[in-house]
């Protein structure tokens, strides 16, 4: 297989993140840290965006990972506990299905195992977007986006009501081993570090995979007009709802990798502001290549952060008129930079 | 698409070694001064009420502190003779992003002591942040106890009671007030602070007395503003007593609606957090309103050169007098001052010393003497007040003040605060 | 029976409140296809400048009456100093962008929005209070139904939401300006190439729908205390009123306003703990049985 250009700017990007990382002061690597996990989030954003659908809800599942991260053990077991209540022998079999799995999974690598929790996440917010999808397939522009703000606001709403979750306090997490090897300080630091670098590269290889195959194509001929797409005899509602999961998936991985990295969750991650964030740094970014939400993400982050420290009164005026000259000025967002001055070197 | 991507790959690196170089020296010389970061609600719904009284009274502390200004026995300029400087950001945000926001202020502005936090969800996810940066930080002026008695902290202090006092003191002087009441209804904001508050405020009176009933709890959201159907499902059960935990904006929209309905003409309206704007309700709040401040903090705390101090400093700033978040924030200064100056007369003035002399302390401020007694030494405890209104020449004072000493209203060291309201409320050892 | 009636009053109160903030919303919406978040900002801007007119009428000494025309002057004057300042200054350069674009501008004009009512009215909280401490709220007096007392504001509330749905329908469907909108909603290109100057439609919209927020804000202030932050939380509840209305649609905000403030009521009344979910539902539900909004204008499919 020939590489392409993409998965070995990735690798490289990997190889420098790894080796530098750790020689960068702390406050730098945890910009890093967080703009890798949103930057994963809005690489899902982009996978969406590709087929021309822009979710104004993506908090959904950026907020339902970090929680099937954080809080597989209660979520199993009050599946296990509603599905006992059913009195219905199936019913209770399958519900019982995460609880027996939460139990054998910390059986061997024992509780709050990174490797556990991304796994837990992915398959909450993968079976979500699943279930959603059939639905929010059929939506399309502004509408998806309401649709999908709804669903991310009735999460929030029930949150905010889930008192044994600590209502809008959230509550703090604290990520204990990796593949069952025990991690205590400098070692749990270094492998959240490395979990998030490998978990959003990798993702991001794989997205650029995807991108090239015959459905991944399809997305941009959606986009552009979706009556020709169904004419050459491709199922425009399949492809969208694949993407959707895949999208979905991505969320619920920065949200998981957010909780581990930050070690506290709250609901304030469904609200949809932050959702808006998200959408910004997609647009901030551009969809030109797998890497550019993660670029788009780290200046945001930087942008926010400094305009914390210099302006606490007036940030967010700043981030605003940053946003506008981005828009104005920048329409094919941060990647059209690049390719503008590529353009004058050649 | 690809073709584009080496130029990130030299970009990248770059743009980190270059925002590298930005970063200022890390030196930290003797004679600087000492940095406190201050983190506080600048933006939002909680500025106004909370975040930026806090803010103008740790402005005025400071200056008072660096001019020597304090009465005893905080005279000594600064800290120990070094004098302190602010670095303030604003709370808001979420929780997410004041722990990057914490990082960076211990880190890019080098600050040798942090003083913040207002939020609940704000202070639980600080705490194991601050514990792995090892950088002492004094929460002033939230309310869970979650914070210590689900964990324990070395480098987190909570200078202020946490909030169960305020529910148990509460049920108790409105049970002194209104011995005859037969049931309640509640009011409060849909989130942590609202649902915490109802959930004691409950708890307690179960516990005191089990025959009174709760008629309905409306739990309007958080900033919702327009309250009529709930003004309406209130005036329809017709309840003895109306607990309610809103502040701010919420509150006062929800005065200025439920006055011109006369829904206080029947019913006693007890406000848990009520203080804070006190001075701006004239006309719109009934007159034997009980009101909490949290502690005894403003017209609760009693007279001393310490008050009048606070008093004078905050007014000369901010023109009105200080509420209860400028004495919480005074508590957090003073104790770390007194902490900060022990440590440096017996062996240094590095933060593990501080630690140790800010551990088990007991130091004196506006609102009275503070004991740091629960969570191994890092929470502090003080007794309590309850006042209700008085209108007196278009101006509300609080009368019928009654203090509530530390073993009646907080739970002792090892008892979670639910367990000990459910089981009678028995006074520790303290 | 009583506890019926109080969920209808209630609930067409807040109707009447939704429908004044969500019908500036759709008629931007509906002409210039901009979800405009700074819908939220101009209502504060409204209500911010309502107060700081109504004290300065009071401290003059006026008669308390006429705090209300203050209240319809600051609508005013916000809807035409704001309108024409964003749609000239910034909007005017963007037509024809994304959809989704332009709702990031409207979404970074909020943010800037935010910080200036910060900067100009500071972070306490305000309210409008005479010198006896008169209200505009309670200077009109309470009227009783079923044993529950009602400020007879609300009903201004209801007459002014009222009057604002007769007008606009009356100018959209009867006068030519009207008709000219009209053509210019169902299809901008074909409008612009019939000799209608769209440039100039947008700009009278857009100045209407601000003064519209406007409105809704200066409405309201004299109920609450004027707070930073306000906007915030009413733009998402006025998106959702006419999202299930349809998008653009002036009989839908008026019905999705209903829905919605019905919901509310019933839901505080009977189950408050489900109120934080009531709209949110009700939407969902409406967008999954009418994908488009329960008015919604069939599209051209374009081949």
């Amino acid at each position: 297989m020939k590489l392409d250009r993409t998965t070995l700017t990735i690798a490289a990007v990997t190889v420098v993140l790894l080796v530098a990382g750790p020689l960068l002061p702390a406050w730098m690597m945890s910009l890093i840290k967080i703009s890798l996990c949103y930057g994963i989030v809005v690489l899902g954003m982009l996978v969406l965006m590709r087929t021309g659908l822009v979710s104004f809800g993506h908090g959904l599942y950026y907020c339902l990972g970090a929680y099937a991260a954080a809080a597989h053990d209660k979520l199993a077991n009050s599946l296990a506990e509603v599905g006992d209540a059913s009195g219905w022998a199936l019913l209770r079999g399958i519900l019982r299905l995460p609880k027996m799995l939460v139990d054998a999974l910390t059986g061997v690598f024992g509780p709050y195992d990174i490797a556990v929790m991304l796994v837990f996440s992915v398959v909450v917010t993968g079976l979500t977007a699943w279930i959603l999808g059939f639905l929010l397939r059929k939506y399309r522009e502004i509408f998806f986006a309401m649709l999908s703000l709804a669903f991310s606001m009735i999460l929030y709403g029930s949150l905010v009501k889930s008192s044994a979750l600590g209502s809008t306090d959230g509550f703090n997490i604290a990520a204990r081993s990796v593949f069952g090897a025990t991690l205590e300080d400098d070692s749990l630091r270094q492998t959240i570090f490395v979990s998030i670098v490998a978990v959003t590269m990798l993702s991001a290889w794989l997205v650029n995979l995807y991108l090239r195959t015959h459905r991944g194509r399809l997305a941009e001929a959606i986009r552009d007009n979706e009556l020709r797409v169904e004419y050459m005899g491709a199922s425009v509602r399949r492809t969208i709802h694949v993407n959707y999961i895949i999208s979905a998936v991505l969320a619920g991985l920065g949200g998981a990798l957010m909780a581990i990295n930050i070690g506290h969750i709250d609901p304030e991650m469904a609200y949809w502001t932050t959702s808006g964030e998200f959408v910004f740094i997609g647009i901030l970014a551009g969809t030109g290549s797998v890497l550019a939400p993660f670029l788009g993400a780290l200046i945001f982050e930087t942008i926010r952060s400094f305009a914390y420290e210099y302006s606490p009164n007036t940030w967010q005026m700043a981030l605003g008129i940053t946003m506008l000259l981005v828009i104005l000025f920048l329409p094919g967002g941060l990647w059209s930079l690049f390719r503008k001055m590529r353009g004058k070197a050649a | 698409m690809d073709t584009q991507a080496p130029l990130s790959l030299k970009l990248l690196p770059a743009l980190l070694v270059a925002a590298a170089l930005a970063l200022p020296a890390a030196s930290h010389a003797q004679d600087k001064p000492i940095r406190i970061g201050l983190v506080t609600f600048l933006s939002g719904p909680a500025a106004g009420p909370f975040g930026v009284p806090a803010k103008m009274a740790a402005e005025a502390i400071v200056e008072s502190l660096n001019a020597g200004k304090v009465p005893a026995p905080y005279a000594a300029k600064g800290f120990g003779g070094t004098p302190i400087e602010l670095a303030i950001i604003d709370e808001a945000g979420g929780a997410t992003k004041q722990v990057a926001e914490f990082r960076n202020l211990v880190e890019r502005q080098n600050v040798d002591f942090v003083i913040g936090y207002i939020g609940s969800g704000d202070c639980l996810a600080i705490a194991p942040v601050a514990e792995e940066m090892k950088k002492l930080t004094v929460l002033f002026d939230c309310g869970t106890p979650r914070i210590f008695e689900d964990a324990s902290y070395k480098y987190v202090f909570r200078t202020r009671s946490h909030a169960t006092m305020d529910a148990v003191a509460g049920a108790l002087y409105l049970l002194d007030a209104k011995p005859g009441m037969k049931n309640y209804a509640g009011i409060n904001q849909n989130y942590a602070y609202g649902q915490d508050s109802w959930t004691d405020f409950t708890a307690v009176m179960s516990a005191l007395r089990p025959k009174v009933e709760v008629t309905t709890s409306q739990m309007p959201k958080f900033g919702a503003g327009q309250y009529g159907p709930e003004i309406s499902a209130l005036l329809q059960t017709n309840s003895d007593v109306i607990h309610s935990s809103l502040w701010g904006g919420d509150l006062e929209a929800f005065m200025l609606q439920a006055m011109p309905r006369n829904m206080f003409a029947s019913s006693q309206l007890i406000l848990v957090a009520g203080e804070p704007y006190l001075h701006r309700l004239p006309g719109n709040i009934p007159d034997g309103t009980i009101i909490g401040a949290r502690g005894p903090n403003g017209a609760y705390a009693q007279k001393s050169a310490l008050k009048d101090w606070l008093i004078q400093a905050y007014k000369q700033k901010a023109g009105i007098e200080p509420n209860y978040p400028a004495y919480s924030v005074a508590m957090a200064f003073l104790g770390l001052k007194a902490a900060f100056e022990k440590a440096k007369a017996r062996s240094g003035e590095d933060t593990e010393a501080v630690i140790k002399a800010l551990e088990f302390s007991t130091f004196d401020s506006p609102s009275g003497k503070v004991m740091m007694k629960l969570g191994k030494g890092h929470q502090a405890v003080t007794g309590t007040a309850y006042g209700a209104t008085k209108t007196v020449n278009g101006q509300i004072t609080l009368t019928n003040i009654k203090y509530y000493p530390v073993e009646q209203v907080q739970p002792p060291e090892g008892v979670k605060s639910l367990d000990w309201i459910k089981d009678g409320m028995k006074p520790g050892k303290w | 029976m009583v506890q019926l009636l109080a969920v209808l009053i209630d609930g067409l109160i807040y109707a009447s409140w939704l429908f004044i903030i969500a019908v500036g919303l759709t008629l931007i919406y509906g002409v210039m296809k901009i979800l405009n978040i700074a819908h939220g900002s101009l209502y504060a801007l409204g209500a911010f400048t309502s107060v700081t007119f109504t004290s300065a009428w009071f401290a003059h000494g006026y008669p308390a009456m006429g705090s209300y025309a203050m209240l319809a002057l600051a609508a005013v004057v916000v809807g035409l100093v704001a309108g024409p300042v964003i749609e000239r200054g910034l909007l005017r350069f963007l037509y024809g962008k994304d959809e989704v674009v332009l709702v990031l501008v409207t979404y970074a004009l909020f943010l800037i929005l935010e910080d200036l009512i910060k900067l100009v009215w500071g972070v306490d909280p305000l309210f409008v209070q005479g010198p006896k401490g008169e209200t505009p709220y309670a200077l009109l007096g309470n009227f009783s139904i079923g044993g529950l007392t009602y400020p007879t504001y609300n009903l201004l509330l209801v007459g002014v939401a009222i009057v604002t749905a007769i007008v606009l329908t009356w100018v959209l469907a009867r006068t030519r300006a009207g008709k000219l909108l009209i053509a210019v909603i169902h299809d901008r290109e074909t409008a612009a190439a019939m000799g209608i100057d769209v440039g100039r439609t947008y700009f009278v919209t857009f100045t209407l729908g601000a003064m519209l927020a406007a409105v809704g804000g200066a409405l309201t202030a004299p109920t609450v205390s004027v707070v930073t932050g306000m906007g915030a939380e009413v733009i998402v509840i006025a998106f959702a009123v006419v999202v299930i209305g349809g998008l653009g649609s002036l009989p839908g905000a008026a019905l999705g306003a209903v829905i919605v403030g019905l919901v509310r009521a019933a839901s505080i009344h009977y189950r408050p703990e489900l109120e934080l979910f009531a709209v949110y539902f009700v939407m969902a539900a409406v967008l999954i049985v009418r994908p488009k909004g329960l008015f919604s204008a069939a599209e051209v499919r374009k081949i």
